[in-house]
C-alpha cells in the first residue's frame, strides 16, 4: 500500500465530486418530471401514449448505457442537418450529451417504479375522489400523486444510487468526474488498488447519504400512516 | 447501407454477428461466475459465523456502491498484478497477463455476483422451515440435504431474481469494451470509426442488444412456467 500516493489522489479525486454530483442532481430531477410523464402515458387509455411509453421503457432498460450515450453523442452527430441546426450547439457539448442520457435512462427506470406506485393506489380512493368531486387533476395532485410517492419511495432509493454509478460512464466521453481522474491517476502511476479504495470509498460515502436521506423521507412519509 | 451490413470482407455483418456471439458468451460466462460467487457468499451471510458474515456484508455493500467501470478498471489494471502475486507465492516467475475476456468475466461475475448473493439468499429464506426439519428427521446429512432437498428448490424461487440479474449482466458487459474485448459494443465503435457512420451502427447495436434481451425474457419466462408447475403461488 502507498499511503503517500493515495492521500495526493485523494485531493485530486476530490475535485471530481462537484461534476458528479451535478449531474446526477440535474439528470434526476429533468428524469423525474419525465418519468411522471412517462407513467402516465403508460397508464392511459389512449392506444397510441400507451404503446410509445411502452416501447420508450423497452429499448432503454433493454440497451446498455454506455451505448445510449455513444448513439446520441457520436450518433446523432453523423447527420449534416443536426450539425447544421441549432441542436448542435447542444449536442456538440459531452456534458449535454451525458446529461441527456441520463435523464432519459432514469426516466425510463423510474416510470416503471411510478407506475408500479400508481396501480397500488386503491381504487376505492380515487372514486371517493371523484364522488366529491374532484376533477381529474386535482385527484392526481391530492390522492394518486402523495400515494405513490410514499409507495415507490424505497424502489426510487435504489434508483438514485444506480443513477450516482451510472454518472463514471460519462468519464469515457472525455469528462473529469471521479471515475475520469480515478483512471487518469491509475494508468500513470500504475497503482489500480489504492485508487480504487479512495474513488470507491467517495461513491459509497455519497450513497450512504442517499440512503439515509431516502430512508428518512420514508419515516418521515410513514409517519402516522398504518402499514 | 445494405452493403455497410453486408456478410463478408465488404461489410460489417459478420464481424456484428460474431460480436454477438461474443457478447452471450462473456454474458453467460459471467452469470455463471457471479452464480457460484453468488451462492458462496449467500451461505456466508446465513451462516452463524460473525467474520463470514461481515465479509460478505462488505463484498456486497462495496460491489453495489461502487461504478462497475471502477471495479472494471481495478480489474484491468490489476487483474494481471493480482495473479503474479498469487504465482509468485507458488513460486512462478515470470509474466503473466490475462485475457480480456477472462477479465471481462472475472469483473462482470464479480458485480453479478453480488447481486446473486442477494437473490439466492432469498431464496434460501423463502424455502418453507419444514423442508429442512422434514430432511433432518429422514437423518440426512448435511450436503445431501442441501443438494438433495434445499438446493432443487432454491433454483425454482431465484429464477425471476435470476432473469433481472441476467438483464444487468448483459447490460454491463458493455463496459468491458473499454479493456478490448470485441464484443457488440466494441465492434460498432470500430465500424463507426472506419466508415464514418456511427448511426447506423450504433442503431444495429441497439438492436442486436434488444434482440438478446427480447430472446432472453422469453426464454426465463418459459423456465419460470415450466419448473412452477404444480406449484400454486401463496397469495400474500
Amino acid at each position: 500500500m502507498r499511503f503517500e500516493l493515495m492521500y495526493d489522489s485523494f485531493f485530486k479525486i476530490i475535485q471530481g465530486i462537484p461534476l458528479t454530483l451535478e449531474v446526477v442532481f440535474l439528470s434526476t430531477i429533468f428524469g423525474l418530471f419525465l418519468a411522471v410523464g412517462v407513467a402516465l402515458m403508460r397508464v392511459s387509455n389512449n392506444k397510441i401514449f400507451s404503446n410509445f411509453a411502452y416501447y420508450f421503457i423497452y429499448t432503454i432498460r433493454g440497451t446498455p448505457l454506455l451505448l445510449q450515450l455513444f448513439f446520441i453523442y457520436y450518433g446523432l452527430a453523423q447527420f449534416s442537418f443536426i450539425r447544421e441546426s441549432f441542436l448542435w450547439f447542444f449536442l456538440e457539448d459531452p456534458l449535454f450529451c451525458g446529461i441527456l442520457t441520463l435523464t432519459l435512462s432514469t426516466a425510463a427506470y423510474s416510470a416503471e417504479i411510478i407506475r408500479g406506485g400508481m396501480q397500488s393506489v386503491a381504487p376505492a380512493y380515487i372514486e371517493a375522489g371523484s364522488s366529491m368531486g374532484m376533477s381529474k387533476m386535482l385527484r392526481l395532485r391530492k390522492i394518486i400523486l402523495p400515494i405513490t410517492i410514499r409507495q415507490a419511495l424505497p424502489a426510487y432509493g435504489n434508483e438514485l444510487i444506480l443513477m450516482v454509478k451510472a454518472t463514471s460512464l460519462i468519464s469515457i466521453v472525455t469528462l473529469m468526474e471521479i471515475t475520469g481522474i480515478a483512471r487518469t491517476i491509475i494508468s500513470k502511476t500504475y497503482a489500480p488498488v489504492e485508487i480504487f479504495i479512495v474513488a470507491g470509498s467517495i461513491y459509497l460515502l455519497i450513497n450512504f447519504i442517499i440512503t439515509r436521506f431516502i430512508k428518512y423521507a420514508e419515516y418521515r412519509l410513514n409517519h402516522g400512516s398504518i402499514q | 447501407m445494405m452493403e455497410l451490413l453486408a456478410f463478408g470482407d465488404t461489410g460489417w455483418g459478420d464481424e456484428l454477428l460474431l460480436s454477438m456471439v461474443m457478447t452471450i458468451l462473456v454474458s453467460t460466462s459471467s452469470l455463471a461466475f457471479g452464480l457460484i460467487i453468488g451462492t458462496i457468499f449467500a451461505s456466508f451471510k446465513l451462516s452463524n459465523s460473525y467474520i463470514l458474515k461481515t465479509i460478505a456484508e462488505f463484498y456486497t455493500t462495496v460491489v453495489r456502491g461502487v461504478p462497475e467501470l471502477l471495479v472494471i478498471y481495478l480489474l484491468f489494471f490489476g487483474g494481471s498484478g493480482a495473479v503474479m502475486y498469487v504465482a509468485k507465492i507458488f513460486g512462478h516467475m515470470g509474466y503473466i497477463e490475462l485475457s480480456p475476456f477472462t477479465i471481462g468475466t472475472i469483473a462482470v461475475g464479480a458485480i453479478s455476483g453480488a447481486y446473486s448473493t442477494e437473490v439466492i439468499r432469498g431464496a434460501i429464506l423463502a424455502v418453507p422451515k419444514g423442508q429442512f426439519e422434514a430432511a433432518q428427521t429422514l437423518g440426512m446429512a448435511k450436503y445431501t440435504m442441501s443438494f438433495k432437498v434445499i438446493f432443487p428448490q432454491v433454483a425454482r424461487l431465484a429464477l425471476p431474481g435470476i432473469g433481472n440479474v441476467w438483464q444487468v449482466t448483459l447490460k454491463d458487459t458493455a463496459l468491458i469494451s473499454v479493456t478490448g474485448l470485441v464484443e457488440i459494443m466494441r465492434q460498432s465503435k470500430i465500424a463507426a470509426g472506419s466508415t464514418h457512420e456511427p448511426f447506423i451502427f450504433y442503431t444495429v447495436a441497439i438492436i442486436l442488444y434488444l434482440f438478446i434481451t427480447s430472446i432472453s425474457y422469453q426464454f426465463f419466462n418459459r423456465a419460470e412456467t415450466k419448473f412452477s408447475k404444480g406449484f400454486v403461488r401463496e397469495v400474500s
